[in-house]
């Protein structure tokens, strides 16, 4: 065994350049990180701060044109970029992994499973067939596979999310890398089966005594998992040091701003976000980079580079601003907000006994073989200027609802009524007009705008198709619109792709306002954006429902999030409804173990604060085509009966569950 | 390079802008543009500086070589002068292989759009139609509709419209398919927006790409359906002329060595055939590039 403070990867002022069309993008600037044997570095940044760079650079992966134009890549004390072709393969074919994102799209879809995974073998090592395949399935099961000798013959179409990523980082491991790097490997997947993952790339580490960069957006991935962190903005390095020392007190004011910005840490019931956008960086820059954006900002930030400099307690804890913060940084957990809405008013929106079945299998004439029951008999209110929040993991039909409650699809069965009228039973001029006070918000604006339309036509289509008002008066309403959600009035000449995320989303809420609604469907609208960003968005939904008296039904995979923004929430399981009751109740004393379990996935940027074992559920869904007979969840349910058989009826008073077994009685009202 | 300091700052280019100038940066599309600039000039202003009989045959003067007085490119079997006939064939060609391009592109779209969106029976049934067309040979149609009529030139243009929709049918079908599923469309129904509106406003637009691009080979190909048609004898009657026709003519004297009847139309209807692959490819990058950059 080697010194173990030698670090296996050292960058030393990497900087990468990648060329567009106009001009360069000048993606890392000096860049210095470095790994030791058996740790876990993480790579926090919003996007565009260059860490998906960074990793690219050390696997030669950069996009075409994009080139390391200097620093050195000391991979076990030898500069890769000194070396020969041959030898560069092999060292990043042999000792280094990686994965990726999307395990659907790093996988190829007509290979089977075993040849993939044993592919880096007969490549780089010459194994024969018969090996590779042995090979292949043991890892396999090292990974945690069920059956591993069955799924070498399965195509990654045949296996869940999970279970896809657990074959990439097969694939990455088989040739016993000495240095893992994980790019965002749980952002596509589920909290319950990020934790899963999470935990068996550590368990590996620890097996396999390797390096690893876990490269990711999410504070609390990085706050569980790393030994130490690097924070990346505009392309450098702006702080680094031990986990537990930098999320206790983060020096650089980008770090302590990322950390106030989580809706966890909402003290008073509004979130701080950092105002403006990152730089372009295209541009030559001088300065600190975050100067435009930091409140502490002056003079002397702006006039030169700012440099790593290590903290004084000699702690290993560098950063690179002029103004650091002094005192500790709470993430508090945010007290119970005041309730808003009073009790007793009649609900703008009530669903009841709501079913929606999709034919599985052929289309048209051919046999049908199957239902898929997405969602399967719930029921709920909203009551004016209320937000409901609906959780679950992907395929529990949070989105279903969504869609039937705004109109766009008809149910099989149950009742949507919206401010006294049935919507299903509508005729056609009547369900045209109900448009206008129900309304539904995107998670990708962007794919949710014409890439053909200026601003000014998306903004006025609403208004045009249920023919309110005349051009002038569209006009009108138009910029009325920019000015609720804070935008320039000049883009209304501008085309979507020309904006960044965060401003997608407010012209999508506008658009969603344009029709002055009482009801606003948003189907995870924040989900795709960045955490400063994000706040911006949640602040300005907030602000906008207390002045327009707007409800919310709220859909998101996002505990935090949907606690910050909900007045009430409901958990959602393969279509059924498990747990409704005010916030601040479900999520401090939840009720239905399915929401306890959701709760304890949730990576917490707490370092250190790892949940109890005993409250994991393992597995993944189960198939909505023939769900669970009784209570659905009872197949991964660690406190499940023979009494589950039968299905447990939502009852309670305002705190509901469907559970023959609540974890707790529900809380006296206040 | 021009530095773009704010978002706020920067000049709104519009997407016409943006789109001249990725089309700008394609030499061979900006050579297609001359080429088919030049052949239009060539076609319809060479009339008005190099005057020639093309109704009367005057058989004193036939198979007369170039280089003779007053006939730089010869003269054809009947006695017409070979460079004025260029001109007034390029007439013909480019008009009926502009307009039928463009009815056969128009009809497509419109026809593919609505199947696309539509779906279920009534794309059944709407593409059932274009496959039933697609399978019979189009020449022989061809050949039925021009002996059955008299190929004029507005003729020629229905009759070669008439069957060459079928292929952006298909193609902004495909793609109907694919747009009907996008957020924007279901957006729109989420306001309450139908069909028409759908096609009219977000499907057709964002077929357009696909569309133009494909109308340039459309134009390309009808210029050559009516050079087969004139070879086999179906073309416009003299005296009109088109390139193809003359084409035929000249392929029967191949033997005879009078190759300025044979080499200069084939290269007018290559080179126009060339100039719009090359516009349409430069039209491709127009569309593809545009959206992916900010």
């Amino acid at each position: 065994m080697e010194a173990l403070d030698r670090p296996l990867l050292r960058l030393r002022d990497l900087s990468t350049d990648i060329p567009l069309r106009r001009g360069v993008v000048h993606a890392l600037d000096h860049v210095d990180l470095e790994v030791r044997q058996g740790e876990t570095l993480g790579i926090v940044g919003e996007s565009g701060s260059g860490k998906t760079m960074t990793v690219l650079s050390i696997m030669g992966l950069l996009p075409s044109g994009g080139q390391v134009v200097g620093g050195e890549i000391l991979f076990d004390g030898r500069d890769l970029r000194g070396l020969e072709a041959q030898e560069l393969r092999r060292v990043r074919g042999v000792e280094m992994g990686m994965v990726f994102q999307d395990p659907l799209t790093s996988l190829n879809p007509t290979m089977r499973i075993g040849a993939q995974v044993a592919e880096p073998l007969r490549v780089h090592l010459g194994v024969g067939k018969a090996e590779a395949r042995e090979r292949a399935i043991e890892i396999l099961r090292r990974v945690g596979m069920p059956r591993p000798d069955k799924i070498v013959d399965d195509y990654p179409h045949q296996l869940s999310g999970g279970m896809r990523q657990r074959v990439v980082i097969a694939m990455a491991l088989v040739r016993s890398p000495r240095l893992l790097i994980a790019d965002e490997p749980t952002t596509a997947l589920d909290v319950t089966t990020q934790r899963q993952i999470l935990e068996l790339i550590d368990d590996l580490r620890e097996e396999f005594k390797m390096a690893v960069i876990l490269v990711t957006h999410d504070l609390g991935v990085i706050a569980g998992r790393a030994d130490r962190v690097a924070v990346m903005y505009a392309g450098r390095v702006v702080e680094t040091g031990t986990t537990a020392d930098l999320f206790r007190s983060p020096r650089h004011r980008y770090t302590e701003a990322l950390m106030r910005a989580l809706p966890e840490s909402a003290a008073d019931g509004r979130l701080y976000s950092i105002p403006g956008l990152p730089p372009d960086l295209s541009l030559p820059l001088t300065g600190c980079r975050f100067a435009p954006r930091c409140r502490f900002a002056t003079d002397e930030c702006r006039a030169g580079d700012v440099l790593l400099t290590p903290d004084a307690a000699g702690n290993g804890h560098e950063f690179a601003c002029l103004h650091p913060v002094t005192e500790p940084v709470a993430i508090a957990a945010s007290s119970a907000p005041a309730d808003t809405v009073s009790g007793d008013s009649e609900p703008l929106l009530t669903v009841r006994d709501l079913v929606k079945e999709y034919d599985a299998g052929g289309a048209g004439m051919r046999r049908v073989s199957g239902r898929v029951s997405a969602v399967a008999g719930v029921s709920f209110d909203v009551k004016p200027g209320e937000t409901l929040g609906i959780v679950g993991e992907s395929g529990c039909g949070k989105s279903t609802v969504g869609r039937l409650v705004a109109g766009l699809e008809a149910p099989t069965g149950g009742r949507i009524v919206v401010d006294g009228t049935d919507i299903a039973t509508l005729d056609r001029r009547a369900r045209h007009r109900m448009h206008r006070q129900v309304q539904l918000m995107f998670q990708d604006s962007y794919a949710a705008m014409n890439p053909r339309m200026r601003i000014d036509s998306i903004l006025t289509e609403p208004l045009e198709i249920q023919q309110v008002g005349d051009a002038a008066s569209r006009r009108a309403r138009v910029s009325e619109l920019l000015d609720q959600v804070g935008l320039p009035r000049r883009a209304l000449e501008r085309y979507p792709h020309e904006f960044s995320g965060g401003q997608l989303q407010r012209i999508g809420l506008a658009r969603s306002l344009a029709l002055s609604p009482r009801l606003i469907v948003a189907d995870e609208p924040v989900s795709a954006l960045d955490v400063s960003v994000q706040a911006q968005v949640l602040n300005l939904m907030r602000d906008l429902q207390g002045r327009l008296g707007l409800s919310y039904v709220f859909i998101s995979h996002d505990l935090s999030v949907v606690d910050y923004m909900a007045d009430r929430i409901g958990v959602m399981y393969l279509g059924k409804l498990v747990e409704v009751g005010p916030a601040h109740q479900v999520v401090r004393s939840p009720r239905h173990p399915y929401t306890q379990a959701l709760l304890d996935a949730v990576p917490s940027p707490h370092p250190g604060h790892a949940p109890s074992p005993d409250t994991t559920i393992r597995g993944e869904l189960p198939s909505a085509l023939n769900p669970p007979t009784g209570c659905r969840f009872r197949t991964r349910c660690p406190l499940a009966t023979d009494a589950c058989a039968v299905e447990p009826v939502l009852q309670g008073g305002t705190h509901q569950v469907a559970c023959h077994f609540p974890l707790r009685q529900e809380a006296p009202a206040a | 390079m021009t530095a773009v300091p704010h978002e706020e700052e920067a000049p709104v280019r519009g997407m016409w802008r943006q789109g001249v100038e990725v089309f700008c940066e394609n030499r061979l599309a900006l050579l297609g543009v001359a080429l088919f600039v030049l052949l239009t000039l060539f076609s319809f202003l060479g009339p008005l500086f190099y005057q020639t009989d093309q109704v009367h045959t005057d058989l004193t003067k036939v198979y007369l070589a170039p280089g003779t007085e007053g006939h730089p490119l010869g003269t054809d079997g009947v006695g017409y002068d070979q460079l004025g006939r260029l001109m007034l064939g390029g007439q013909t060609s480019i008009v009926v292989g502009l307009a039928a391009g463009l009815l056969a592109t128009v009809v497509g779209t419109v026809w593919g759009a609505v199947a696309g969106f539509a779906g279920s029976w009534v794309d059944a049934v709407m593409m059932r139609v274009v496959d039933a067309m697609m399978s019979i040979p189009a020449l022989f149609l061809f050949m039925l509709m021009a002996s059955i009529v008299t190929p004029t030139v507005p003729m020629l243009i229905v009759i070669i419209g008439a069957f060459a929709w079928l292929g952006p049918a298909r193609l902004v079908r495909g793609e109907a398919l694919s747009l009907r599923t996008r957020e924007y469309v279901l957006a729109m129904r989420g306001m309450g927006g139908g069909g028409g509106r759908a096609v009219r406003r977000h499907i057709i637009p964002n077929a357009i790409g696909t569309v133009i691009v494909n109308a340039t080979f459309q134009v390309a190909d009808a210029i050559l359906y009516v050079a087969y048609l004139s070879f086999l004898g179906l073309g416009v009657p003299p005296p009109a002329a088109n390139w193809g026709g003359m084409l035929s003519d000249g392929l029967s004297d191949t033997f005879s060595g009078h190759w300025w009847l044979l080499y200069p139309p084939g290269i007018a209807i290559i080179l126009i055939v060339l100039a719009f692959n090359f516009i349409g490819d430069g039209l491709r990058d127009v569309f593809e590039v545009r959206l992916r950059r900010r």
